[in-house]
């Protein structure tokens, strides 16, 4: 990936919505870089500035201050004109679906090519092979209201990429799905990033979300770029303080357990998680409280977390850093 | 008497529905002006918005009977006479093009926030929101709107009574107000609750099969 090129160049970005009686900095200072082909994850808290930021990369919210360079063109000297031809080169996604509830499926796959002037021969076309492509073409003639939400999703997707576009911006895509249909949507967009190339952008408050499909990811915080990398990096040596917190969202519970060490094992692949506890356990002669454990198995190789309690007394707990230098086991202590 | 009764009838559906299409022809575009330079709206024009809106309110304050009085000398510049089905409906419009204005808003500001922002990232134009989005989403509730326009039109056009427009009110007025034929009345005032019940069912049953959300 020596040669990577950029498509979306933010730079200095910040955005501030000012009203009579409000003054609110949604964006500060934003810089990113994304490259084309990737797929680049932004994740932050509820009201971090996901969604403002977004809409600033497809200028449905003008920024402040800053540019946004997409495909060596500044945002910024277009007029409105060019900025709705620029829009369908991005697609987006929302957490809503935000489909058209008094069309057909086809028909809103329909729409963006309608909305270009395509012809509609033309458009039914490529919207029914768009439907093949994400599994709906026997749901041509259903109305959105008849569909599940994995469904609507699947519908929203073929729509967005109906004008084929560059980059696809998905601003907390999965957020109201279950686990299951998350990871099929997931899944989808993967394969739409590998087999179209298109740049795919996600916007969520997930880890999860990154772990499963994100090359590089930003981390949002209070409006700024808080940190930004290869997932694995920041998923094993997070920096920030926001960092940590998501990664540990969902193990809050850890926080009861006050006083006593902990130690966070990160599962990159290279080991298979059961031998390394049991032999941990072995080796060291000492038993360990697993507390949390958020682990996938891909072709018996372990990857994701583990948090475990270390024992009481410093000749067991350093037999355990021990160990898990000697194997490479990347690890770091909690408090 | 039965012919007496049926020519108002007539006279009625007439009136009502030719102020009704007319009062649209101006309700409508008014009504999207107010939802489209909103200050939330997708293409904002605060002054044009607040200029509209009080003209509107004015309009809307007016009681009817007041109106229909005040335009008389406009009434007769339009249609020639202020006595008649067509004289009643030049004060109709105008009294309801404003109401149908903000029945109109209404119904479109009940469109989904989302699906507009959706329409934008494809690079929808203003014009094309309003085709394509706020009117077609918004059918259902267009249509039942409509009903209540109509509605709303049939009870302000038996006003028209008391100035001699012809029509079920006017029947109403001369025999039972003024010649105290209370038997008259009724009937007149039985068939203009059987044509409200009309209206309103139509207006449901559209509505109902115009809505994809089920
Ligand atoms: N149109 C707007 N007007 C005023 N404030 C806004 C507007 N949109 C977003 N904000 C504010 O900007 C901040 C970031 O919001 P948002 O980008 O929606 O966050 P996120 O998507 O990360 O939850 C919040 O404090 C929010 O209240
Ligand atoms: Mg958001």
């Amino acid at each position: 990936m020596a040669e990577r090129e950029p498509i979306i160049e933010l730079i200095g970005l910040g955005k501030v919505f000012e009203s009579k009686n409000n003054y609110v900095k949604a964006l500060e200072d934003v810089n990113l870089t994304i490259y084309e082909g990737e797929i680049f994850g932004i994740i932050g808290l509820s009201g971090a500035g996901k969604s403002t930021l977004v809409r600033c990369i497809n200028y449905l919210e003008r920024p402040t201050s800053g540019k946004v360079i997409f495909n060596k063109i500044d945002l910024s000297e277009l007029p409105e004109r060019e900025l709705l031809k620029i829009r369908r080169s991005m697609g987006m996604i929302f957490q809503q679906f935000n489909l058209l509830m008094q069309r057909n499926v086809l028909q809103n796959v329909c729409f963006p090519l309608e909305i270009a002037g395509v012809a509609q021969k033309e458009a039914q076309k490529r919207a029914y092979e768009l439907l093949k492509m994400v599994g709906l073409s026997d749901k041509a003639k259903a109305y959105p209201a008849q569909l599940s939400g994995g469904q609507k999703q699947r519908v929203a997707i073929a729509r967005a990429l109906a004008t084929n576009p560059k980059v696809l911006l998905c601003d907390e895509a999965t957020s109201a799905l279950d686990p299951t249909t998350t990871r099929s949507i997931l899944e989808l967009l993967r394969e739409i990033n590998r087999n179209l190339g298109i740049t795919i952008i996600v916007i969520t408050h997930e880890m999860s979300v990154i772990e499963e499909i994100c090359s590089r990811v930003a981390i949002i915080d209070e409006s700024r770029i808080a940190e930004v990398g290869d997932v694995e990096e920041v998923f094993m040596r997070p920096k920030s303080k926001i960092a940590r917190k998501l990664i540990f969202s969902g193990v809050n519970h850890i926080e009861h357990f006050e006083g006593e060490d902990k130690c966070r094992i990160i599962f990159d692949g290279r080991t298979s998680f059961e031998p390394v506890i049991a032999n941990m356990v072995l080796e060291c002669r000492t038993p360990v409280n697993i507390m949390f454990a958020d682990t996938k198995d891909i072709d018996g190789k372990a990857f994701g977390q583990m948090v475990i309690q270390l024992p009481e007394d410093e000749s067991s707990k350093k037999r355990i850093f021990a160990y898990l230098e000697t194997h490479k086991i990347p690890y770091e202590e909690v408090i | 008497m039965p012919a007496i009764i049926a020519k108002g009838i007539l006279e009625t559906f007439y009136v009502v529905l030719v102020s009704s299409f007319m009062g649209y022809a101006m309700g409508l575009p008014l009504g999207i002006l107010l939802v489209v330079t909103d200050k939330e709206g997708i293409a904002p024009k605060v002054s044009l918005n607040r200029g509209i809106g009080v003209v509107v309110n004015i309009l809307r304050s007016i009681p009817f009977v007041i109106l229909m009085v005040a335009l008389m000398p406009f009434t007769r510049f339009v249609v020639g006479t202020t006595l008649g089905p067509n004289a009643l409906i030049v004060p109709l419009v105008i009294g309801s093009a404003p109401y149908i204005a903000r029945l109109v808003e209404s119904s479109l500001k009940e469109v989904d926030h989302g699906v507009i922002e959706a329409a934008r990232s494809m690079g929808a134009t203003p014009a094309q929101i309003v085709f394509k989005v706020l009117l077609p989403e918004a059918r259902p509730s267009l249509i039942m709107g409509a009903a209540i326009a109509v509605i709303t039109i049939l009870g302000y056009s038996a006003m028209g009574g008391f100035v001699g427009a012809g029509g079920l009110g006017t029947i109403a007025i001369n025999y039972g107000y003024y010649r105290y034929q209370v038997n008259i009345m009724l009937v007149t005032v039985v068939i203009l609750i059987i044509i409200v019940q009309g209206f309103q069912e139509i207006g449901n049953r559209l509505s109902k099969r115009a809505d994809k959300r089920l």
